[in-house]
């Protein structure tokens, strides 16, 4: 079974940035023909497909040109190197965005927000348009999740809102939010949202599947 | 089998029964509702013991083969899919290849099925990526989000639906006649043997005509435009001889006619589909709650500091709104009986000042109509600025009734004294109201003055004195509002919105920059355009060129926007969410579709067609043409047809589909109470497990832990989410067996 990644292949601003190290663009590019990041990502495409290592060069690229003394150009010999979240959330893609810190933290596998590259397209392909509901439900829930205890308390809440709105409600209408947000969602009675809770409730929740979509 | 008695199993599989169990609250509350139902708590005690092991064995099995069934299913869901880590992916898709080992046969359809799959997919992304303006539309979600976004989506829905309806009329109507002498077809034209109806003076100017003129025919759809194939008086043609058929234009004018109205209704039907089901779970459930703000109100596509410094602005602006509501709806509980009477006093006062100011605009619509068309009987051809004006006297009434009375209405409905939510979407309802009825005014006074003659009764049917050929006069008028339309929004953008945007740009004046820059009303903009739509519907019959016209002019529309959204102005303040908006610009175009029928199929049915021009000619009305060819059908497909259309049919139809909708209605009902059913469930379980784990505290005398299971924390990997109920009912299932046990769990 070969996979497709869910990234969407259209974004072209991308390839604007990516046009002024064309050699470097090359290489790559030459080394994923020749089967030898194949082998490595051989999951996500199918080699001859052209447009797909095209966009897995892409992908790379932009986690290259974020650390460019970090990232080698060359995949074969399967590196372990992280880039540290203070340079991916400056990525123009999550620089606005109010939950960037906590998106990369979901993704990463210490929890403190290095990701690898694998883990980097993981993250832009749970975010992309076709990812399934589920799975984005899922992800969304460990977003929202700030200290990490699976379930999302009142102080989750009030953080999230704090956020989305850049403090510009009164703390009683935060807290007032948080108890309608909570009394909304909340099936079994415990006061805070457990994941059950949430996907129910993110199932029914019409601007979920289009609100929760980055595009690269 | 009677599972009036909750068990288990030991280890040695016999059955044994626990105290403990029986004091769970679900199951106390399920006796409950059973003794109240039958009286019968006496059993419980002789069941127990009468039970045998085999039924709990495989009561256990069940539990178990539910485990197994979801590991099953975890196994067979693509990877992709799971939500775990490269690796683990990785992983599984390895375990899952070991665990098929498919014959030849079996890895070639898979490969087949694979390569299919894929080639659906591509197609599907390159069709995706051939749509029009794709990229324009993804810079303004980007910029603006995703409410404005949907108003360019439906932009470009009309410029299809109208290229679509413009083909249509133009493969049925126009294509032959233009083949016909090169595909060796011999036309005939239709001749009328009534004299005095037949009489078509010719409006062409003679002589010396100068540019100046012939930019009034053309702003006009007079003059030399009158005698193209723009307008219905033009197609005379009857039937055309081909080589083995006959082609029968008339009909096929009709039929093209009926033909874009229903293709328009199954499209916008079709596409309102999804946005309906969406709409109607809102509605049942706290529609725009808290919780589809807070969780899915950011757009994540933003990447404009402006625009994300908007979006949290309009955000807390939500959100103050529908706390605002909340204190609305508590206060409309807590008032009194004489606030009430007041309030009621006063909306009933402003909605009959409403409808007040309705009349008056709609007569003075009717006013200028009347004055319109008798000014142009009157004068001799002219060619002022006045003469060209006072042809356009009715779009212009219009256009500016429609201005005032938005401001109007959003000014009133303030002292109504409604909730928010229902304030804009009743302000939008007159607005609505107002747009859509105003064409049928125009079309109103038009239809009284072409059936009214001098004297009592019209010989003709029409009054043929003053329109010889009224349709191609109800085309010229449906023409000149299109026109009238398009230049009034060219000019708002240019002329409005452009110098607004220089004056807060460069003055410095406290009060111009409260003014501030032209806010992108969405549901004003989105009445202009169904507004276009419906007249260029109600047009179609009578100016066969109508939709090419509709579809340059919303292409020049989708640029002139997108080029004043993006320099001139700044998003709405009052947020419109995509998932909502949807349904009602579909809702609306279903309104302007529905009112735009009214007046195409009384006309071809009651109105008599004019003699002196058009294809219906031999006709007596348009339907005649219809009717006479079924006539002349072979005598079953005749009687069938006339079968299918008598009041039997239609009745039969008419009671089927309300069964239909009624066995619909009583299946969601039946959904419902099995939702709220589940939902107590849940309910239940959760408080089962409470109790449980009291229990479990209070028998094993440990350290009461944690409620928030820190155990399950980020232990290096990420935490493996279940995705169903399921998987947390089973652990509860679970959690029921030996409950001595139970502290192992905590």
């Amino acid at each position: 079974m070969k996979w497709v990644l869910f990234v969407d292949e259209h974004a072209l601003p991308c390839f604007k940035t990516y046009n002024s190290t064309t050699a470097q663009i090359r290489a790559t590019r030459l080394k994923i023909e020749k089967n030898s990041l194949c082998s490595q990502f051989g999951f996500l495409f199918k080699e001859s497909q052209m447009c797909k290592s095209v966009l897995c060069s892409r992908l790379h690229g932009r986690y290259h040109e974020l650390a460019p003394h970090l990232v080698p150009m060359d995949y074969t010999n399967d590196p372990e190197c992280k880039i540290p979240p203070a340079l991916i959330v400056n990525m123009p893609e999550l620089k606005e965005n109010p939950f960037r810190n906590r998106i990369v933290e979901s993704f990463s596998e210490d929890g403190q927000g290095n990701l690898s590259f694998n883990e980097f397209v993981d993250m832009f392909s749970v975010l992309s348009e076709t990812a399934p509901r589920e799975l984005k439900a899922i992800y969304a829930f460990k977003i929202y999740d700030y200290n990490v205890d699976n379930y999302l308390c009142k102080e989750d809440l009030e953080k999230t809102l704090n956020k989305l709105t850049k403090e510009e409600l009164t703390p009683e209408e935060v807290e007032l939010v948080c108890e309608k947000t909570i009394e909304e969602a909340d099936l079994d009675g415990d006061n805070k949202l457990s994941f059950a809770d949430f996907e129910n409730m993110i199932t029914r929740a019409p601007d979920f599947l289009s609100t929760f979509h980055i595009r690269i | 089998m009677d599972i009036d008695a909750v068990f288990h199993t030991n280890h040695s599989g016999i059955v044994t029964t626990n105290p403990l169990l029986d004091q769970l609250p679900s199951y106390q509350s399920l006796l409950y509702r059973r003794k109240v139902a039958t009286d019968g708590s006496k059993r419980r005690g002789s069941a127990r013991s009468r039970l045998s092991s085999s039924s709990s064995l495989k009561r256990d099995a069940s539990t178990f083969s539910r485990q197994d069934k979801q590991k099953v299913q975890t196994l067979q869901r693509p990877a992709r899919e799971l939500p775990k880590t490269m690796e683990e992916k990785r992983a599984h898709k390895k375990q899952m290849d070991a665990a098929h080992q498919l014959s030849s046969w079996g890895q070639w359809s898979q490969n087949t099925r694979r390569c299919l799959k894929r080639l659906k997919d591509e197609a599907r992304a390159s069709m995706k990526s051939m749509q029009l303006w794709r990229g324009d539309i993804h810079l303004i979600e980007g910029r603006f989000g995703t409410g404005i976004q949907s108003y360019f989506f439906f932009l470009r829905f009309l410029v299809m639906l109208n290229f679509i309806i413009f083909l249509l009329m133009f493969s049925f109507v126009m294509l032959p006649i233009i083949v016909a002498p090169h595909a060796s077809g011999n036309s005939t034209y239709s001749q009328s043997n009534d004299s005095v109806c037949a009489v078509y003076p010719s409006s062409t100017r003679r002589g010396l005509v100068l540019f100046r003129e012939q930019l009034t025919d053309m702003l006009s759809g007079e003059g030399f435009l009158e005698q193209t194939y723009l307008f219905y008086g033009y197609y005379t043609v009857d039937r055309i001889h081909f080589a083995y058929i006959i082609y029968n234009l008339p009909l096929a004018y009709l039929l093209a006619t009926i033909g874009y109205l229903i293709v328009s209704l199954i499209w916008i039907v079709k596409r309102s589909a999804t946005g309906f089901k969406d709409n109607m779970v809102q509605d049942e459930d706290r529609f725009q709650s808290f919780c589809n703000k807070i969780f899915a109100g950011w757009d994540f596509c933003i990447t404009n500091k402006n625009a994300a410094g908007l979006k949290k602005k309009s955000l807390s602006y939500e959100l103050k709104t529908d706390l605002e509501e909340e204190r609305m709806k508590q206060k409309k509980a807590d008032r009194t009986r004489r606030e009430r009477c007041r309030i009621y006093l006063i909306r009933v006062i402003l909605n009959v000042f409403v409808v007040g100011v309705l009349c008056g605009c709609f007569y003075s619509i009717y006013a200028a109509t009347s004055y319109s068309q008798q000014a142009q009987m009157s004068t001799v051809k002219g060619n002022s600025f006045m003469d060209l004006l006072i042809e356009y006297l009715p779009s212009i009434v219009i256009t500016m009734a429609n201005f005032i009375t938005p401001l109007l209405f959003a000014i009133i409905i303030n002292y109504e004294d409604y909730s928010p939510a229902f304030e804009i979407r009743f302000t939008l309802m007159r607005c609505v109201f107002m747009r859509l009825a105003s064409i049928g005014v125009l079309l109103f006074s038009l239809w009284s003055r072409i059936t009214t003659c001098n004297d009592k009764t019209c010989i003709c049917g029409y009054n043929h004195q003053q329109y010889s050929c009224w349709e191609t006069r109800v085309g010229q008028e449906m023409y000149k509002l299109a026109i009238f339309d398009f230049l009034i929004i060219a000019a708002v953008a240019l002329f409005i919105e452009f110098p607004r945007k220089l004056l807060v740009d460069y003055c410095n004046c406290g009060l111009v920059k409260w003014w501030g820059y032209q806010e992108f009303a969405i549901p004003q903009n989105v009445l202009e355009i169904v507004y276009g739509q419906t007249i260029c519907w109600i047009g179609t019959f009578y100016s066969p060129l109508l939709p090419a016209i509709c579809t340059i002019k919303y292409i020049f529309i989708f640029y002139i926007k997108k080029v004043s959204l993006m320099k001139n102005c700044r998003p709405a303040t009052r947020p419109f969410r995509a998932s909502s908006s949807n349904f009602f610009f579909l809702g609306v175009l279903l309104i302007g579709l529905s009112l735009a029928s009214v007046p195409v199929v009384f006309s071809i049915a009651q109105i008599n067609s004019s003699k002196a021009c058009g294809p219906f000619v031999n006709y007596t009305t348009s339907w005649e043409a219809l009717t006479s060819t079924v006539s002349q059908l072979p005598s079953g497909i005749r009687g069938l047809l006339y079968i299918l259309s008598s009041e039997v049919v239609a009745v039969s139809l008419f009671v089927i589909t309300c069964l239909g909708m009624f066995y619909v209605i009583a299946l969601a009902g039946a959904h419902k109470r099995v939702i709220n059913q589940l939902r107590e469930q849940l309910a239940m379980e959760v408080r089962d497990k409470h109790f449980l784990m009291a229990k479990a505290q209070s028998l094993s005398g440990a350290k009461p832990p944690h409620f928030k299971s820190k155990s399950r924390s980020r232990s290096g990997g990420s935490p493996s989410y279940h995705t169903s109920f399921t998987s947390n009912f089973s652990e509860a299932v679970s959690l029921v067996h030996p409950p001595p046990h139970s502290s192992s769990h905590v």
